[in-house]
C-alpha cells in the first residue's frame, strides 16, 4: 500500500494489534517432560504446542543443537463453554484459569483445565495408523454387498497422517461455589486439589461425584470474612503437604495427615507489616497473586503486587529472599487502582534448578532473579523488537537518576501490556510467555540446559 | 496512620471510587469477584478512617476556635445585647453551634459578634453538621459523626420544630443495613424516622432516645445456596440502588450522606460518652462487615 499525498498519516497498525477479548490468553503450561506446551485462553479454548525435534524418534544427543526445539500448534480444542447458573441467575465464564499436566503414564497425555467452576480431566492421544482392509465394510465405511466377497483378509493397520484426538474423560462439577483459581495434581498421581476463595477441596482423578473438602476459612457470617484464599499447590513430593496463600499476604502449609479438615495450618508463613509503610492501599498490594514450590520443594515463592518473595519452609518469620519487580509503581498505586491495575494478578514460576526465577510486569516487560547473585534483569516480550533469532536485550525503567538511551520513563509504561502469565521448561532454559493474546517462546542458546546445583 | 498519596488521593474520592467500583461489580460478567471487593472494601474503610479522622479534628479545631470566640463575646457582653425571645441558653447553643464543615461561614457568622444570635441560629442551621455542645465550654464531643441528610432545605424543616431550642436541624439518617431499620440522629437524641426518601417529617420533636422505627423495604426473593447471605442483600441491594439514584457520586458533601447510609452498626452515634477510639474501632468493624455483606450479597 502506498502512501496516499492526501489522505492524512493513518495508522493501521491499530487493526493488526486488535485484540480480541477472547483470544487473549490467560494460562501457560508446559508438561513434565517440556514436549509439550499448553494454553489456555479466555474463551475457553485450550492450543497445545509440541516441541519439534529435527531427529525425531532417535535418541537425542544432549547439548547438541540438533534439536531445534521450536514448538508447533499439536493440537486445539475447546475446553469449556460460556454457562449460566439459573440458581443464582450468573453467568459463568468460560474462560480457562488453569492448566495442569498429569505425569505421563502411558502413551497418551492427560491434563486439567479448569474455568471459574468446573474442572475437566482431558485425555489427548494420537492416532497414526489406521486399520484397512475390513471384511464387510469397504474403505469408506459403506457395507460392501455380500456377493461380491470372496475371501477372507485380516485387516491390517496401516500408517497414516497423524491425528490428535483429544476427548474429555472427566468432568469435575458442583464442588465450587466460589471461583476456582488454583488446581494441583498431587505427586501421588491419584489425587489433586482445587481451590477457590473460600475452600480446597480434594479430587480423586477417578471419581467426579465426590471431592472432600480439606479447606474451608468461610466464616460463620460472612460479615467477618477478612480473607480469601488465592493459590494453592501440593508439594512436589510429599504427597500430604500443600500450600495456600492468603490475600492478607500469608501462606499456610497444612499436612493432611494431622487431621480431614485442614483449618489449622501446620506452618504459617508471614511476614510482619511495615508500619512505615502504610497506605490506602497496603490490603491490596500485600495480597499474594501466585505462588510455587521449587523442584527441590524447600522453597515457596511468592508474588504480590510490587515484589516476588522466595520463603524457606523451615522458617516461617518472614521470607528469606526479597525482590522488587516495579518498586517504581509505589507512588502510582493511586491511578492504578483507579483503572484496576493494581488488581492484576502476575504468576511467578522458578527455572529448573531452582536458581533463578522470573515474574511479569507491565508494558511487556518480564524480570528475571537471579537468586545467588540477588540481581534482576528485565525483558521485553513484544513483537516489534523480537525477531526470531534475535537476541533479547535487556531494558530499563527509568524512575530519576542517570537515563540511559533505550530506557523507558515510568510514566510511559503501558499498562494494558502486562505479563501476567508465563512458563519455565521443566529441565531446559526455554521459557514461554504469554503477552495478551500473543505467546512468546524463549530459549537460551547459549546455556540450553539449567546449571544444576 | 496512614500516609496520603498524590493525585485524587484524598479519602473522599477514593470513597467515590471505591463505591463505583462494588457497584459496578454486581454487572460485571462472571459473577460478584468476592476477592477484587473485599479488597475495594479495604481501601474504603481505610479511607473513611481517614476522612472521619479529618472530620473530628477539624470540628476539633473549630470548637478549639470557637471556645476562644466565646470568651471573646462574653468580654463584649458588658453591653446587654438586644435579645429576641430567646434566652440566654439559645444564644449559647447558636454559638455553638455555629461550628461546623461550614467553618468560613461560621467565622463569618461569629465574627459578626453575638448581637444577633437568632440570626446565627438560623445560620447554623443552614450548615451542615454542627456538632452540638451542651455549653460552650465543654470537651467536643467526639461522638458525631454526621451530616444532614437533606442538604437541601433545613432552614424550613426548622421552621416546623417547636420552639424548645431551635438549633435541632442537624440531622443524620442512618439506615441500618441488617434490620432495616431508619433512625434519625439529631443533636445526640434519637428522634423518630426521618427518611431520607420523601419528605422529611422531622418536627415530631425530641422524643426519647432509641426510638426506632422498622422500615419495611421491598425485596427480592433470592433462591441462591446461601440464602441467608443473598436474602439480606438483594434487600440491601435494593435499598443501594435506591440510595445510589438518589445522589450524585462526585459531589463530596454527599460522601458523607453515603458513609451514613452505608455506615451500618455505627452504634457510636448512639452513645454520647463513646471515646474516639471507641467510636473509630466500632465504625471499623461494623462497616467491614457492612462492605462484605453488600459483596457476598450481591
Amino acid at each position: 500500500m502506498g502512501e496516499d499525498a492526501e489522505s492524512p498519516k493513518i495508522n493501521h497498525t491499530f487493526l493488526r494489534d486488535y485484540v480480541t477479548e477472547a483470544d487473549v490468553i490467560s494460562t501457560v503450561e508446559f508438561n513434565q517432560t517440556g514436549d509439550l506446551l499448553a494454553t489456555g485462553d479466555k474463551g475457553g479454548r485450550v492450543v497445545i504446542f509440541q516441541r519439534e525435534t529435527e531427529s525425531k524418534g532417535e535418541s537425542e544427543e544432549v547439548g547438541e543443537t540438533g534439536d531445534s526445539g521450536e514448538y508447533n500448534v499439536y493440537s486445539t480444542f475447546q475446553s469449556h463453554e460460556p454457562d449460566f447458573d439459573y440458581l443464582k441467575s450468573l453467568e459463568i465464564e468460560e474462560k480457562i484459569n488453569k492448566i495442569r499436566w498429569l505425569p505421563q503414564q502411558n502413551a497418551a497425555h492427560f491434563l486439567l483445565s479448569t474455568n471459574d467452576k468446573t474442572i475437566k480431566l482431558w485425555k489427548v492421544s494420537e492416532r497414526d495408523k489406521r486399520p484397512e482392509g475390513y471384511n464387510l465394510k469397504d474403505e469408506e465405511g459403506r457395507l460392501k454387498d455380500i456377493s461380491t466377497i470372496t475371501s477372507l483378509q485380516v485387516p491390517v493397520l496401516k500408517p497414516t497422517d497423524l491425528m490428535v484426538e483429544v476427548r474429555p474423560r472427566r468432568v469435575f462439577s458442583n464442588g465450587h461455589t466460589y471461583h476456582v483459581n488454583s488446581i494441583s495434581v498431587n505427586s501421588d498421581g491419584e489425587t489433586y486439589l482445587s481451590a477457590d476463595d473460600l475452600r480446597i477441596n480434594m479430587w480423586h482423578l477417578g471419581i467426579t461425584d465426590r471431592s472432600f473438602n480439606i479447606v474451608d476459612i468461610k466464616p460463620a457470617n460472612m460479615e467477618d470474612l477478612t480473607e480469601v484464599i488465592t493459590a494453592a499447590e501440593f508439594h512436589p513430593h510429599h504427597c500430604h503437604l500443600f500450600v495456600y496463600s492468603s490475600s492478607k499476604g500469608t501462606l499456610r502449609l497444612c499436612d493432611m495427615r494431622a487431621s480431614a479438615l485442614c483449618d489449622r495450618h501446620t506452618k504459617l508463613f508471614e511476614e510482619p507489616e511495615d508500619p512505615g509503610s502504610r497506605s490506602f492501599f497496603s490490603e491490596i498490594i500485600s495480597s499474594v497473586s501466585d505462588v510455587k514450590f521449587s523442584h527441590s520443594g524447600r522453597y515457596l515463592l511468592t508474588r504480590d503486587y510490587l515484589t516476588a518473595k522466595v520463603w524457606d519452609l523451615n522458617m516461617d518469620k518472614g521470607p528469606v529472599e526479597t525482590y522488587q519487580v516495579h518498586e517504581y509503581l509505589r507512588s502510582k498505586l493511586c491511578s492504578l487502582y483507579e483503572n484496576d491495575c493494581i488488581f492484576d494478578k502476575f504468576e511467578c514460576v522458578w527455572n529448573s534448578s531452582d536458581s533463578v526465577i522470573m515474574t511479569g510486569a507491565y508494558n511487556s516487560f518480564f524480570r528475571m532473579f537471579d537468586r545467588e547473585t540477588g540481581r534482576g534483569v528485565t525483558l521485553e516480550a513484544w513483537r516489534e523488537s523480537s525477531k526470531p533469532r534475535a537476541v533479547l536485550r535487556t531494558r530499563r525503567v527509568y524512575n530519576g537518576g542517570k537515563r540511559r538511551r533505550g530506557d523507558v520513563g515510568v510514566d510511559s509504561l503501558d499498562f494494558t501490556k502486562k505479563i501476567l502469565h508465563m512458563a519455565w521448561h521443566p529441565s531446559e532454559n526455554i521459557i514461554a510467555i504469554a503477552a495478551t493474546n500473543n505467546l512468546y517462546i524463549f530459549q537460551d542458546r547459549v546455556n540450553p540446559e539449567a546449571q544444576v546445583q | 496512620m496512614i500516609h496520603t498519596m498524590e493525585c485524587a488521593a484524598d479519602a473522599q474520592s477514593l470513597i467515590s471510587i471505591s463505591l463505583m467500583k462494588i457497584h459496578n461489580s454486581r454487572t460485571q460478567r462472571g459473577g460478584i469477584k468476592l476477592h477484587k471487593n473485599l479488597l475495594v472494601s479495604y481501601v474504603l474503610r481505610n479511607a473513611r478512617q481517614v476522612y472521619v479522622k479529618e472530620k473530628y479534628a477539624e470540628i476539633y479545631r473549630m470548637q478549639q476556635y470557637e471556645e476562644v470566640m466565646t470568651v471573646c463575646n462574653e468580654i463584649q457582653e458588658l453591653n446587654p445585647l438586644d435579645l429576641d425571645a430567646e434566652d440566654a441558653g439559645d444564644e449559647e447553643q447558636a454559638r455553638a453551634a455555629c461550628c461546623g464543615e461550614e467553618a468560613s461561614l461560621c467565622g463569618s457568622a461569629c465574627h459578626r459578634g453575638a448581637a444577633q444570635p437568632a440570626a446565627h441560629a438560623r445560620t447554623a442551621s443552614a450548615l451542615y453538621g454542627c456538632s452540638p455542645l451542651e455549653d460552650g465550654g465543654k470537651e467536643p464531643d467526639p461522638s458525631y459523626y454526621r451530616s444532614c441528610c437533606m442538604e437541601a432545605s433545613p432552614v424550613p424543616h426548622c421552621d416546623q420544630f417547636p420552639a424548645n431550642g431551635s438549633t435541632h436541624c442537624n440531622i443524620t439518617t442512618v439506615l441500618d443495613l441488617d434490620t432495616h431499620v431508619v433512625t434519625t440522629v439529631e443533636n445526640g437524641y434519637l428522634h423518630q424516622d426521618c427518611c431520607c426518601c420523601d419528605a422529611l417529617q422531622c418536627g415530631q420533636g425530641a422524643q426519647s432516645p432509641a426510638k426506632k422505627r422498622k422500615v419495611e423495604f421491598g425485596f427480592c426473593t433470592s433462591d441462591g445456596e446461601e440464602v441467608s447471605d443473598f436474602t439480606s442483600a438483594c434487600k440491601r441491594a435494593k435499598r443501594e440502588d435506591c440510595t445510589y439514584f438518589h445522589l450524585d457520586y462526585t459531589d463530596t458533601s454527599n460522601i458523607s450522606n453515603l458513609i451514613s447510609i452505608f455506615g451500618s452498626g455505627f452504634t457510636g452515634l448512639l452513645s454520647r460518652q463513646a471515646d474516639l477510639e471507641q467510636i473509630c474501632s466500632k465504625q471499623v468493624l461494623a462497616s467491614l462487615g457492612a462492605w462484605t455483606r453488600a459483596i457476598v450479597a450481591f
